[in-house]
This record gives C-alpha cells, sequence and structure tokens, in this order.
C-alpha cells in the first residue's frame, strides 16, 4: 500500500490509506466528530452524496494546495488530501448548514414518529433532536402517499421515505434481481416496484436494515411494540443461506423481530437472509450469545424519550476541548 | 453587418442538404483536418482559437479536449449535447434544424480530434422532428463518404449515432446525459470522477454543446488565430442568441461577442427594441438560470459604462449587478410583466425538472415554488420574501450537480433587484391580482442606492 495521508478534522490528526473519505477518516477517529450519515452506508456501492447531512467544511486543501474548498462539501464522497484540514462541529457555518439541511429533510416528512415503528432507531428522528427548529417554517400541505405491501413481509410507507437510495442499492447488489427502485422526478420520486410486484427473494428483507427511516417496516413486527421496550440479544444459528449472524429483539420470553447485527453508525454488519429475519422467531431456533451492546445515546437504552440528552458537545469532551483549545479561547474572548 | 461564421448561408434555399451545403463550402474542414493535420494538431488549432463552451459553463473547449484522458485499448467518445432544454434557450434547435450539415460537420472533425471511433448526438425527446433531419443528413453524409469506415480513404472510421432524450431538463447535465445515454435513469453522478476520465460506459469521454461542436468548423477552415480576431477579450468568437419576450424582432442572432447589450436590444439589425412601444423593465441575458437584471444594470454596469454581450463583461459585478452568459437564451420584458410571476413561473420550472437526488433541491425547489405562488397570488406575508432567500441559500452550492445553484440564483435575484416589487405584491393583495408593479425605477440611471451587496 502506498503512504499514509495525514488528515486533521475538529483538531484531532489521523493517518489514513489514501482514497479514503473525509467521512471514513472520521470514523477512525470516533465520537462526537464524526458527521451523521443518512444516505451513505459503506457495505453499499455507490452510496452517498445524496442526503448532505454530512457536509463539512475544508478549510485546507491539502498540504500541496493549502487553499479552503469554496464552498461545504458531503464528507461520504470527499476523499482526504495529505495535509487537509476539516472542520465538523467546531465550525458554526457547518452547524448552521446542517440545521438547514435537516429541516429540509423534514419539511415533507409526517411527522407520525408516534405511530411510526422506526421509532427510538430513526437516524432522521435522532438527526431532528439534534439540529431541529422548535417549529417548522413550511406551511403548506405535506406529500402524501399510499402505503403499499412489497410482498407479505415488508411494508413501503413511502411519506417517511427521504430518498437515500440505500434500499436500491441493496437490493441492486446483493440480490440477484432487483424489483424495485426509483419513479418519477424530484420531490414527488417514490419508491416503487414495477407495477408493485412482491419483492420476492432471499435477500430483499435487508431492505429493511438500510432504510435510515420508518419508511421500510417489517411487516411481522409491524405494531407490536415500541423498539424502546424489546431487549436486544445477540444470537446466531447455522444457517445455509447465510452467516445466520442476528439480533433477537425479545419482550419478556418472545421474539418479535430479527435484524441483522448493527455497528455504532447504524449499518449492518453482515445481511442476513429471509429465513433468519422473518421465519426463524423462537428462541430454540437460535444459540444466544449476550445482550446487544446499545450506545448510551441512544433511546433504546435509555427506555425514555426524556433522557434523550442531545449528543455531547464540544465542552463536554474534554479530547475535543484539549484539540481546540486555542479556538475555544479566542471565542471564549469574543 | 458582423461577421457570420455559423449562420452564413442560413438563407440559402436547400442548405440543409448535403449538396448545396458542400457548394458553399460544407466539409471543407473534414478534408483538411482528415488529410492535413493530426489530431493535436486540431485540438491545439482549437485551444488557439479560445473558444467557450456554448452549452452554458464557458469552459474553454480546447482546454476541455486536452482533458481526455487516453489509456491504451480503451475507447473514447464524444458525445454532442442537444438537449436543449433551458427556458429562454433555442438555438441548438435553430442550427440543427435549419444547417444540420454544420453539426455533423463539425462533430466529424471533432472526434477525430479526440480518437473516438464512435459518436452521439442525444436531441431532447420532444425534438422528434430535429431528430430525423440529424439522421437524414447523417445518413446523406454517410453517402457520400465522410463517415462509415475509411472515411476519404484515410483510414479513420467514424459511426455517427442520434439519441432521442425523455425531454428532461436534467439530462443536459453532462452526466446524467451520460446515465440516459447508458439507458438508465437520468440522475446526475457525483464527480469526480468526471467525464473526461470515466464518462460514457466509464470510458473517457467528452461532452459538447451543439453549438461549441459546429464552431470548431468555420476554426479548422481558417484557423484559431483568425477566430480570436472576433470578439473581445477572452469571449472569442461569435455566438449564438436566442431573443425572446417582449422584442420587436425575437428569434435567434449570432452576433460577435463583445457587442453591446443595447445595440442587440435596439439596432433594426438585432431585436429591433421594445415591441408595442413599451419600455425595457428587465433582462434575464442567458437563459432562465442566469440571474435576472434590471433594464438600468441590463444596459450599464455599475460603474455606467456599457455592458457587452461577453462572458466577461455580462459576469462582470458578480452577483450585486451582473449576470451570466449561460447558454445565451436572451429574454426582454417590459414594463408590463410582473417579476413575480415571472420568477414563481422560472421555479415552477425548477421544482418540476430536479431530479430529487438530493434533499436540498428536491425539497428546496418545491418549497420555493409554493411561496413564490403564494405571494403571487396575493396570499403573501412580508417574512416570506426572507425565507424565499433563505431557502436559496441553503439550495446554492450544496446540491450534486448545478441544477440546485440554477433553481436559487432566478429567485435570490429577483429578490435582489426587485425586492420593492415582491413588498407590493405583499402590501397589496388585491391590487396585485388586477393591475402591474409597472417599470417603477429599474430603468432609471443607476444610482448609487441601486446598488446593494446585502443579498
Ligand atoms: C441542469 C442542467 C442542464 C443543462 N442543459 C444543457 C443543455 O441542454 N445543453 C447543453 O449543451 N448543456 C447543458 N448543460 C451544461 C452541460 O452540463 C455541459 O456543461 C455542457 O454540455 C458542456 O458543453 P460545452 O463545454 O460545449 O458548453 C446543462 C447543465 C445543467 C446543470
Ligand atoms: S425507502 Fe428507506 S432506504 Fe429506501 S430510499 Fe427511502 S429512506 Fe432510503
Ligand atoms: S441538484 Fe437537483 S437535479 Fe441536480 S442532482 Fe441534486 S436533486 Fe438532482
Ligand atoms: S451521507 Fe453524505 S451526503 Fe448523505
Amino acid at each position: 500500500m502506498s503512504e499514509k495521508v495525514k488528515v486533521t478534522i475538529d483538531g484531532i490528526t489521523v493517518e489514513v490509506e489514501p482514497g479514503t473519505t473525509i467521512l471514513n477518516a472520521a470514523r477512525q477517529i470516533g465520537g462526537d466528530i464524526v458527521p451523521p450519515a443518512m444516505c451513505y452506508y459503506s457495505k453499499l456501492e455507490g452510496s452517498g452524496g445524496k442526503c448532505r447531512t454530512c457536509i463539512v467544511k475544508v478549510s485546507k486543501g491539502s498540504e500541496k494546495d493549502p487553499r479552503p474548498m469554496p464552498k461545504l462539501v458531503a464528507s461520504c464522497r470527499t476523499t482526504v488530501m495529505d495535509g487537509m484540514e476539516v472542520q465538523n462541529i467546531t465550525s458554526p457555518e457547518v452547524m448552521e448548514a446542517r440545521a438547514g439541511v435537516v429541516e429540509i429533510l423534514l419539511i415533507n416528512h409526517p411527522l407520525d414518529c408516534p405511530v411510526c415503528d422506526q421509532a427510538g432507531e430513526c437516524d432522521l428522528q435522532n438527526l431532528g433532536y439534534e439540529h431541529g427548529l422548535q417549529k417548522t417554517r413550511y406551511e403548506f400541505e405535506r406529500r402524501t402517499f399510499e402505503r403499499i405491501d412489497i410482498g407479505d413481509k415488508i411494508q413501503l410507507h413511502m411519506n417517511r421515505c427521504i430518498l437515500c437510495y440505500r434500499c436500491v442499492f441493496t437490493a441492486d447488489q446483493i440480490t440477484n434481481k432487483r424489483v424495485h427502485g426509483i419513479l418519477n422526478r424530484g420531490d414527488h420520486s417514490e419508491i416503487s416496484t414495477y407495477i408493485q410486484t412482491a419483492v420476492d427473494n432471499d435477500f430483499s428483507g435487508n431492505v429493511i436494515d438500510v432504510c435510515p427511516v420508518g419508511a421500510l417496516t417489517d411487516k411481522t413486527f409491524r405494531f407490536k411494540n415500541r423498539v424502546w421496550f424489546t431487549k436486544p440479544v445477540d444470537a446466531h444459528r447455522d444457517c445455509p443461506t447465510c452467516s445466520g449472524k442476528v439480533t433477537l429483539w425479545y419482550k419478556g420470553a418472545d421474539v418479535l423481530r430479527v435484524t441483522a447485527r448493527k455497528d455504532i453508525y447504524g449499518e449492518v454488519e453482515e445481511f442476513i437472509c429471509n429465513t433468519c429475519r422473518f421465519e426463524k422467531k423462537k428462541t430454540d431456533d437460535w444459540v444466544l450469545e449476550h445482550p446487544t451492546h446499545i450506545s448510551d445515546a441512544s433511546v433504546i437504552s435509555s427506555n425514555h424519550y426524556e433522557t434523550m440528552i442531545p449528543l455531547p458537545v464540544i465542552q463536554e469532551n474534554l479530547r475535543l476541548q484539549e484539540a481546540n483549545k486555542v479556538e475555544l479561547e479566542k471565542t471564549a474572548k469574543f | 453587418m458582423a461577421r457570420k461564421l455559423l449562420l452564413e448561408h442560413i438563407n440559402v434555399p436547400g442548405i440543409n442538404t448535403l449538396d448545396v451545403y458542400r457548394q458553399k463550402g460544407g466539409y471543407r474542414a473534414v478534408e483538411k483536418a482528415l488529410k492535413t493535420l493530426t489530431p493535436d494538431e486540431v485540438v491545439e488549432e482549437v485551444k488557439k482559437s479560445g473558444l467557450r463552451g456554448r452549452g452554458g459553463a464557458g469552459f474553454p473547449t480546447g482546454m476541455k479536449w486536452s482533458f481526455l484522458a487516453k489509456p491504451e485499448g480503451v475507447a473514447r467518445y464524444l458525445v454532442c449535447n442537444a438537449d436543449e432544454s433551458e427556458p429562454g434557450t433555442f438555438k441548438d434547435r435553430y442550427l440543427m434544424t435549419y444547417i444540420p450539415h454544420a453539426l455533423i460537420e463539425g462533430m466529424i472533425v471533432a472526434s477525430y480530434a479526440l480518437g473516438a471511433k464512435t459518436s452521439y448526438i442525444y436531441v431532447r425527446g420532444e425534438m422528434m422532428p430535429q431528430i430525423r433531419i440529424l439522421e437524414r443528413a447523417i445518413a446523406e453524409a454517410k453517402a457520400a463518404g465522410f463517415l462509415g469506415k475509411n472515411i476519404l480513404g484515410t483510414g479513420y472510421d467514424l459511426e455517427l449515432y442520434v439519441q432521442p432524450g425523455g425531454g428532461a431538463y436534467i439530462c443536459g447535465e453532462e452526466t446524467a446525459l451520460l446515465e440516459s445515454l447508458e439507458g438508465k435513469r437520468g440522475n446526475p453522478r457525483i464527480k469526480p470522477p468526471f467525464p473526461a476520465i470515466a464518462g460514457l460506459y466509464g470510458c473517457p469521454t467528452v461532452v459538447n454543446n451543439v453549438e461549441s461542436i459546429a464552431a470548431v468548423v468555420p476554426i479548422i477552415n481558417d484557423g484559431g488565430d483568425e477566430y480570436t480576431k472576433i470578439g473581445i477579450g477572452r469571449s472569442t468568437g461569435t455566438k449564438l442568441i436566442s431573443a425572446s419576450g417582449n422584442l420587436v424582432k425575437p428569434g435567434v442572432y449570432e452576433i460577435e461577442l463583445g457587442l453591446p447589450v443595447e445595440e442587440f436590444i435596439y439596432s433594426d439589425e438585432y431585436c429591433g427594441g421594445i415591441a408595442n412601444g413599451k419600455r425595457l423593465k428587465a433582462t434575464v441575458a442567458g437563459g432562465s438560470s442566469v440571474p435576472v437584471l434590471p433594464a438600468n444594470l441590463t444596459l450599464k454596469l455599475a460603474n455606467g459604462e456599457p455592458r457587452l454581450m461577453s462572458y466577461e463583461s455580462l459576469s462582470e459585478g458578480g452577483f450585486a449587478t451582473g449576470t451570466m452568459m449561460g447558454s445565451g437564451g436572451f429574454i426582454a420584458f417590459d414594463e408590463d410583466q410582473c417579476i413575480v410571476r415571472n420568477t414563481w413561473n422560472f421555479s415552477r420550472f425548477y421544482h418540476h425538472e430536479s431530479c430529487g437526488q438530493c434533499s436540498p433541491c428536491r425539497e428546496g425547489t418545491g418549497w420555493m415554488e409554493k411561496v413564490l405562488h403564494r405571494i403571487e397570488h396575493g396570499h403573501g406575508k412580508m417574512s416570506d420574501i426572507d425565507l424565499l432567500v433563505d431557502v436559496s441559500r441553503k439550495i446554492e452550492g450544496n446540491t450534486i450537480c448545478p441544477l440546485g445553484d440554477a433553481a436559487a440564483w432566478p429567485v435570490a435575484s429577483a429578490i435582489r433587484h426587485f425586492r420593492d416589487e415582491f413588498e407590493w405584491h405583499v402590501r397589496e393583495p388585491l391590487k396585485s391580482q388586477e393591475t402591474n408593479y409597472g417599470i417603477a425605477k429599474y430603468a432609471e440611471p443607476i444610482a448609487k442606492a441601486e446598488v446593494t451587496t446585502d443579498n
């Protein structure tokens, strides 16, 4: 491999392989400085660049060409250069622009979290808490679509979709024959199947896991419970089709739902097959491992909305405080 | 009379046929390039000419060609962008309709220069007559030995195809065009990689506008140096302008770059003034995507000097007091036109044409349209005006392709220069439904107060 390149994000320097994106470099650093990603998905080729929540400011292009980039860039699709300096949560400009993107993502969103199965594990809900305005400035009717069933296991609630294209890439890349895609254009685009063909093949259920919002949900779990009342447990089985490594979501002694295991960025570790997801809902089907580790910031671990604090900002993070000492002092002075 | 390079013979009967076109000196450029010049020499000539892309961005064509990657054993493509769908722009259609061989000849020379063996003309789907005209012209050229195998015995092979699009504005964006040409949904690609490295089917590709490609013919015939003698500064050569709106003589004109805007609007050689004895209120100088300007800033720069039809002069003053050459769609508005209504109309177009990939453009274009609709129809609020500016800022510069900017600029510029008219619509919800705001001070000689830079 060629030599590593150095990039500094919010004052923290990391060395990464050439060709790494700013977002992935930030994930190597970890913590609060990682930009939120609603459309990028590391396991899906071609994903990213669309939602614009991951925008950052490149205040220094590289060692060779130190000029800053003229516009904010999508960190998921911008590769690092040696000596690049990036600002994410230390840039008020970025925070403001991100709040703008969140506002825009929410103007046509139904905000039906109380009846949405994704509530509690929804990336948009989390973003809304962190960046959202109290009140929307959008005073028009929100666009609506009919709910459709795509096959007997998956339901599409297009009103909630943010058109991240993850499900399209998933179906394209991990199933043999993609039968759904995007119809129409602009804000009337919709995810759809060709004349409502059932999405039906061994891996189609994964579109539920990649969906960052509640647009694609598991019909077998629909309205059974709120995720924060369920207890996730990692388990596995000997599966001829997939790795068989899953998370079981328990309520009491019952398995309500089976999903792939997700990492701290909400991405699945390995895609699972429909048999594991939809057919194996008894404890006997599985070898249990241990309770799933859930991030402290998630409502799933707190069980209540009230305790859902905004993610810690710089002031509460020692490492960030250290890295941005000079900047913080400057701001404190003024 | 100004020199004409593209439309010189446009009125010759039968110029759309190969025979007449050849009698008027057509296909000399093909003979000259293929028989006496190397591909690199053709590129060099185009570089020397200073020709800038006529599709909107104005990027130097010769430079674009020299960036084309040339890996061993990989095909290269030339794709002509004939998707022309910008409101106000209709010059390419004119050229293709009346003198199709100018484009075919340019395609052959340009393909030779780039080493392309297969080239495409991607035509907007609505232009069915032009598609037939081009196909007939290609058949004629092929029969005469200008296309196909071993052209003019030089050993150079070229196949040229016409591909109808589906009629989406976004497919004029070069990477969306390539997706569409590949048979996929016309979503713009995320760049990099640029088409010069990985374009059509992942191969190095050049995408050029119809007029850019046609302009290569006179450049090769007369030499790049000769071309630079026309025009002004870095705006060399001639440019087709499609003029529309309240003009005495709307139509497509070939101008020498550097022509004063005032002369273009008022002289009898061009538009002949404003129709029905009215006064000019505003213009959109380069197609719907460029900032709208009031009459006074159209004719004069902020410093009082005359504004010229050139890339530099039109954009002089930046967003505060300038506009852009864009694709050469010149729209004139007389004193009876409503800027609010026009801004709403443009924004309706962008809302309709956004591909919907990136959130700011997908959601923001619709939002702006709805707010503008409300103001235009007498239901607006004062705060709507700043809201529009704010939404336009959220879109601008934060999208995958420039359609987002193109949707934001007309709105931002209309409010920048015509805020009074927007406020009047809010203050006079009933009156504004019956009468127009009128010309106000928009045609008065520029006072210092006119030049605001706050948004
Ligand atoms: C939304 C959008 C629409 C466009 N439509 C056209 C078009 O219809 N015709 C065109 O030549 N260029 C169009 N362009 C510009 C092309 O992307 C590209 O810059 C141009 O074809 C390059 O050719 P040129 O260098 O010869 O100007 C459009 C760009 C955008 C962003
Ligand atoms: S349905 Fe979900 S995964 Fe698919 S595009 Fe919409 S939000 Fe993304
Ligand atoms: S800016 Fe608009 S048209 Fe361009 S890619 Fe984004 S959504 Fe599509
Ligand atoms: S995650 Fe980068 S644009 Fe969506």
